[in-house]
């Protein structure tokens, strides 16, 4: 630097003289200040600055021999290109002639910038540059120039189509490179996801046979493009599906665990049209790559486990040799212990129960909130699910309600497992009154609520007047089951009947709308003179629960199988992305994820149906909203599943009224 | 298919990125950080993928950085990852540490190689062999090849099926070096019996070889010979090994890539005996100390020895004023991770050493304290000229068809305790 610039960045404003130097070494007479300057103007630009009024400058820069230099010059007109378009075009020249220079390095690094110049008025210099490097005699020119067919395509499918250059991309697919067809193939599936209509790639018998080929000539990458093109293909018979099948399932022995899962795609999209023996002999073949999913880095095991759910679910029996697998390890991300967690609960069965229960229970131990939470869960959910092991699960929980303090967790659990084994009620029903106190969580309150009512609990009255009291600041899940509960008791013993006359004379300052009705509706009836018809209606057990693991919904197995390995299959949402999938999407739209308990929910009685709302479903919901949660268009999907809950609740309401208790539905419409 | 991929602080601050569709707005990075700060304070919804305003965040960590991929579609996720920590595999190949220091001192090749490893999301090149071929970290070196040659092209080998290896390399003596590395995880209960184990093997090779070289791999294991052998139940192949030809023949032949690759990694979950064997004993004194007996076996082959055998013993986090007697190796109290250490230099098979240790706790102590949340012991070691599993390498042919030299395997064995072998304390 001189000194007459130095005392000229004295004088001047620091900011301006920062732009000022660089735009004079962008112009220098020597060679390397000018290529100093560039990197200097690229470290800017890294760290944020504006460096986008140097651009007639910089674009000075372009013509030149050093690679390195060109490509910093490329780098700074893909950044900036949008901020001023007409200078682009000074670039074109230089792009054009690029694509002839001899060296092939240069040849893809002009067509490939030139697809990421966004600019429109580039769109109309790049038909003979991109003809050309389509038939490159270079294999690294043409398969950089076929993914330039797809950026094309996205600036302006008009152009591209009118062109030709999706002909031209599909002959590409003849190449007798492996990379270009895989990267031919990258750019058809690219197009086809953005405009489905076109029908870009569409997998018949010549081409099935074609990727078939390249499948081990590729890179991975290619490898997995191909794979996922596969996936999509519906195999027109047995014979068909046998032979992808044949050759995908090679891939499984692949390095990259990306791979792996892509080919499990492909062969659960074919398996089901396999015959006879050779489906288990398939099926077989997919626990141990399944199960070694486990042991890459824990967020490509996420990606694992999140489909090995989808899969397990499809399939229960698959993975149930390999259970201890998923144990969690010490030092395992806590999203990854929450997920095994998921997945031990589903692969429990009577033979192994004893083992998951054991392991859930240390985990109980452990030191994160969260998923010690979870373990209980979990233990309460395998006892519920193996009956044999019930007994077992409740000494676990009664054992870490005393050692560990998860009083409101293990309540909950517990009294799932009354649900589902009331004959356990005397063992259970004593630890659930001595955490009474210990209690915080809403839901832990109402099952303790629940359970004085379903169950003989000596001393309830003074408990359950304090909760009358302050009736109105109660969530509403603890209001439906206190209501339930009172009732029930009157019903069955006659005592409480202060506290129901205190309840009905308030019924006006209930806030809540649903728990106000219900409360007038056991007004209703217990004010009639047929009480053994109300003795049947209010003591009726609960249906027994089969189980408290939620499922999905067919439809969405369905969907989400097709979808392994994508976002779809890890948000467990049909949502994400428009394109290819969107027919699909309309179709299911309205889809929900199913439990199992939906359908014992039509059973139940009036008053028992309204408690249940505190116990599983409510439960299950908080689940299926957290599964949803993290997308953000899911939302009517939800809304759908809980009001057609809802619905579903009120149904048998009304019909109990008509039936069984005949004038009194004119009385409740008289009251409204 | 990623849209954009970011380099980010410990922050969440985007370091460098490049933009591959344009379809992401650009400012989406800046909602990254708040990705992080939700994710700490509600671990149990943390997740490496996250969705906000339409946007995918997948991101993964090393050493200080964040790595994270956008996407608007519904992309292959478990692609993304991959090609993400390969990122961070070239880059460390490249500039031996990937950290924050690394990036902001190597920017123009970091950009270089975006460029080169993706191209409108779709993952192209990512062997950093052949990248380092055409992509170097001093310019200069380019001009100077580009004068003498005229021009530099792209290595042939990229593009071809066999996209792992350059031809024409000469070594004077041809040399082919295995390693067999085996690591045991086991979990074991406290009375010692293994509640899970398992064996994550690998075949490390370091290639010196001429020319083009066919190689043909024998192991005694039963996927690849039906005779009495080591089962595996899961063996994975680089991608220079032909699957198809593993599927049908059950023979292992690949043209290596040069130099050091992992050829294959397998694992086996057969049951297995712990190999080292610790029993400890914690007595908990409340409110005054707490004493630890402890006894370590070597449950091996009486001529093998254990190296570098660390035995990590948990303690409560205000333990202070550790004492500690033992006959052999050294000890160590390491209280920001509220563990003693018990270091071994060899142990050998067949002995048996044990160890007391004592610590102070403080008169009083919190109430949280008072259930004490459980941690396991765990244990370090290697174990040369030994697998676990029994794995042999049989033979190992090399040949060259143009150029028919002599060539010389070499095997090694090791085991090694994997990241996860660790002995519950009882209650």
């Amino acid at each position: 630097m001189s000194i007459e610039k130095r005392i000229k960045k004295m004088f001047a404003q620091p900011k301006k003289g920062e732009t000022y130097e660089l735009r004079a070494g962008l112009v220098s007479q020597y060679a390397n200040e000018r290529k100093d300057t560039i990197k200097q103007v690229i470290s800017a630009m890294t760290v944020g600055k504006d460096v986008s009024s140097l651009f007639p400058d910089v674009l000075k820069n372009i013509a030149t021999h050093d690679i390195k230099q060109k490509k910093l010059v490329y780098l700074y007109l893909m950044n900036y290109a949008k901020t001023n378009p007409e200078l682009c075009i000074l670039a074109v020249n230089t792009f054009v002639q690029d694509t002839q220079d001899p060296n092939p390095l240069v040849r893809a690094l002009a067509i490939r910038t030139m697809g990421c110049i966004r600019v429109d008025k580039m769109v109309d210099y790049m038909e003979i540059p991109l003809t050309k490097t389509l038939n490159d005699e270079n294999p690294y020119v043409r398969k950089t120039a076929a993914i330039c067919v797809a950026k094309l395509f996205d600036l302006n499918r008009q152009i591209c189509v009118e062109n030709g250059f999706l002909e031209k991309l599909q002959n590409l697919v003849e190449d007798s490179n492996p990379m270009v067809v895989a990267n031919a193939i990258s750019a058809l599936a690219e197009i086809h996801e953005t405009e489905p209509t076109l029908n870009v790639l569409t997998v018949d018998s010549v081409l099935l046979k074609k990727l078939l080929l390249a499948l081990n000539e590729c890179t991975e990458w290619g490898r997995i493009t191909i794979l996922t093109a596969l996936a999509d293909f519906e195999a027109s018979s047995s014979d068909e599906a046998s032979h992808i099948v044949e050759r995908v399932v090679p891939q499984l022995q692949h390095s990259n665990p990306s791979v792996v899962l892509s080919s499990i795609k492909v062969i659960i999209s074919n398996v089901e049209k396999l015959q006879g023996e050779e489906h288990e002999v398939v099926l077989k073949k997919l626990a141990a790559p399944l199960a070694s999913l486990v042991s890459t880095a824990p967020e490509v095991q996420y990606v694992a486990l999140r489909n090995i759910r989808i899969i397990v679910e499809k399939y229960p029996h698959l993975m149930t040799n390999y259970f201890k697998v998923f144990f969690v390890r010490y030092n395992d991300p806590l999203y990854l212990k929450l997920e095994k967690i998921e997945i031990i609960v589903r692969l429990a069965s009577s033979s192994n129960s004893n083992m998951i229960l054991n392991e859930l229970k240390e985990y109980g131990y452990e030191f994160d909130v969260e998923f010690v939470k979870r373990a209980v869960r979990a233990i309460g959910q395998v006892g519920i699910k193996i009956s044999k092991s019930a007994s077992k699960a409740v000494d676990i929980l009664i054992g870490l309600i005393n050692e560990r303090e998860l009083y409101n967790e293990v309540v909950i659990s517990l009294r799932d497992i009354l649900r589902a084994y009331p004959e356990h009620s005397a063992m259970i029903t004593p630890t659930i009154v001595q955490s009474f106190d210990k209690l915080v969580d809403p839901e832990a309150i109402a099952s303790f609520i629940w359970v004085m009512g379903e169950f003989e609990v000596v001393n309830y009255e003074s408990r359950l007047s304090e909760f009358v009291d302050q009736f109105n600041d109660l969530d509403i899940g603890v209001q439906n089951a206190l209501v339930y509960s009172i009732v029930k008791i009157n019903v069955k013993t006659g005592a409480l009947k202060d506290l129901l006359a205190k309840l009905f004379n308030n019924v006006d300052k209930v806030e809540n709308i649903e728990v106000r009705d219900q409360i007038y509706l056991y007004w209703r009836i217990l004010s009639l003179d047929d009480s053994s018809e109300l003795k049947k209606l209010v003591l009726t057990r609960l249906v027994k629960i089969e189980t408290t693991i939620p499922q999905f919904q067919p439809e969405l197995l369905e969907f989400l199988l097709r979808e392994l390995s994508t976002l779809n299959s890890v948000l467990f949402t049909t949502t994400v992305g428009k394109g290819s999938k969107q027919t699909q999407i309309t179709k299911i739209k309205d889809v929900k994820l199913n439990v199992i308990n939906d359908e014992n929910l039509l059973d139940f009685d009036d008053d028992d149906s309204e408690t249940s709302k505190p116990g599983e479903s409510v439960n299950i919901l908080d689940e299926l909203n957290d599964l949803f949660s993290s997308s953000s268009i899911s939302p009517p999907v939800n809304n759908s599943s809980s009001t057609a809950q809802i619905a579903q609740n009120s149904t048998p309401v009304s019909n109990n009224k008509n039936t069984s208790t005949g004038g009194v539905s004119q009385d409740l419409l008289d009251l409204f | 298919m990623a849209s954009a991929i970011h380099f980010c602080d410990i922050k969440g601050k985007s370091l460098l990125s490049r933009d591959y569709k344009g379809d992401v707005p650009s400012n989406a990075i800046e909602h990254f950080p708040f990705i992080l700060v939700e994710a700490d304070e509600d671990p149990a919804q943390a997740s490496p993928v996250v969705v906000y305003n339409d946007v995918n965040y997948c991101y993964i960590t090393h050493s200080n950085l964040y790595l994270v991929a956008l996407t608007k579609n519904n992309s292959n996720v478990a692609q993304v990852f991959l090609f993400l920590h390969k990122l961070v595999q070239v880059l460390t190949d490249y500039f031996k540490e990937l950290e924050e220091e690394s990036i902001r001192d190597n920017f123009v090749v970091i950009y270089e190689l975006l460029d080169e490893m993706m191209d409108f999301g779709t993952p192209q090149i990512t062997e950093t062999k052949m990248l380092k071929e055409y992509i170097t970290q001093r310019s200069y070196q380019l001009e100077k090849k580009m004068k003498k040659a005229q021009q530099l092209g792209p290595p042939s080998a990229i593009t071809n099926a066999v996209s792992w290896r350059n031809e024409g390399i000469v070594y004077k003596k041809n040399e082919a070096f295995l390693d067999v590395i085996e690591s045991v995880n086991m979990l074991i209960n406290p009375q010692g019996k293994v509640l899970r184990s398992e064996i994550l093997g690998k075949i490390q090779v370091k290639s010196h070889l001429s020319g083009m070289p066919d190689l043909r791999l024998g192991l005694n294991d039963k996927l690849t010979n039906n005779a009495k052998g080591v089962e595996m139940e899961d063996v994975k192949f680089h991608q220079c090994v032909r699957l198809s030809k593993f599927e049908s023949e059950k023979i292992i032949t690949f043209i290596p890539p040069d130099g050091e690759f992992e050829l294959m990694s397998y694992r086996l979950s057969t049951p297995l005996k712990p190999l080292i064997w610790v029993d400890c004993k914690i007595n908990r004194h409340d409110n005054s100390r707490i004493e630890i007996l402890c006894k370590v076996k070597a449950q091996i082959k009486k001529k093998s020895t254990a190296n570098n055998v660390e035995i990590l013993i948990p303690i409560p986090e205000d333990a202070d004023s550790p004492k500690f007697r033992y006959s052999h190796g050294s000890m160590k109290w390491v209280p920001e991770k509220s563990v003693i250490v018990w270091k071994l230099k060899q142990f050998q098979g067949g002995k048996e050493y044990s160890m007391a240790a004592q610590l102070g706790l403080p008169s009083v102590s919190m109430e949280e304290n008072a259930h004490e949340v459980k941690r396991p012991v765990q244990v370090k070691f290697q174990i040369p000229y030994f697998t676990t599993s029994g794995i042999q390498v049989r033979y190992l042919r090399i040949n060259e068809p143009k150029l028919q030299y002599q060539s010389y395997p070499w095997v090694r064995y090791i085991t090694q305790s994997g990241d996860d072998y660790t002995i519950r304390l009882q209650d």
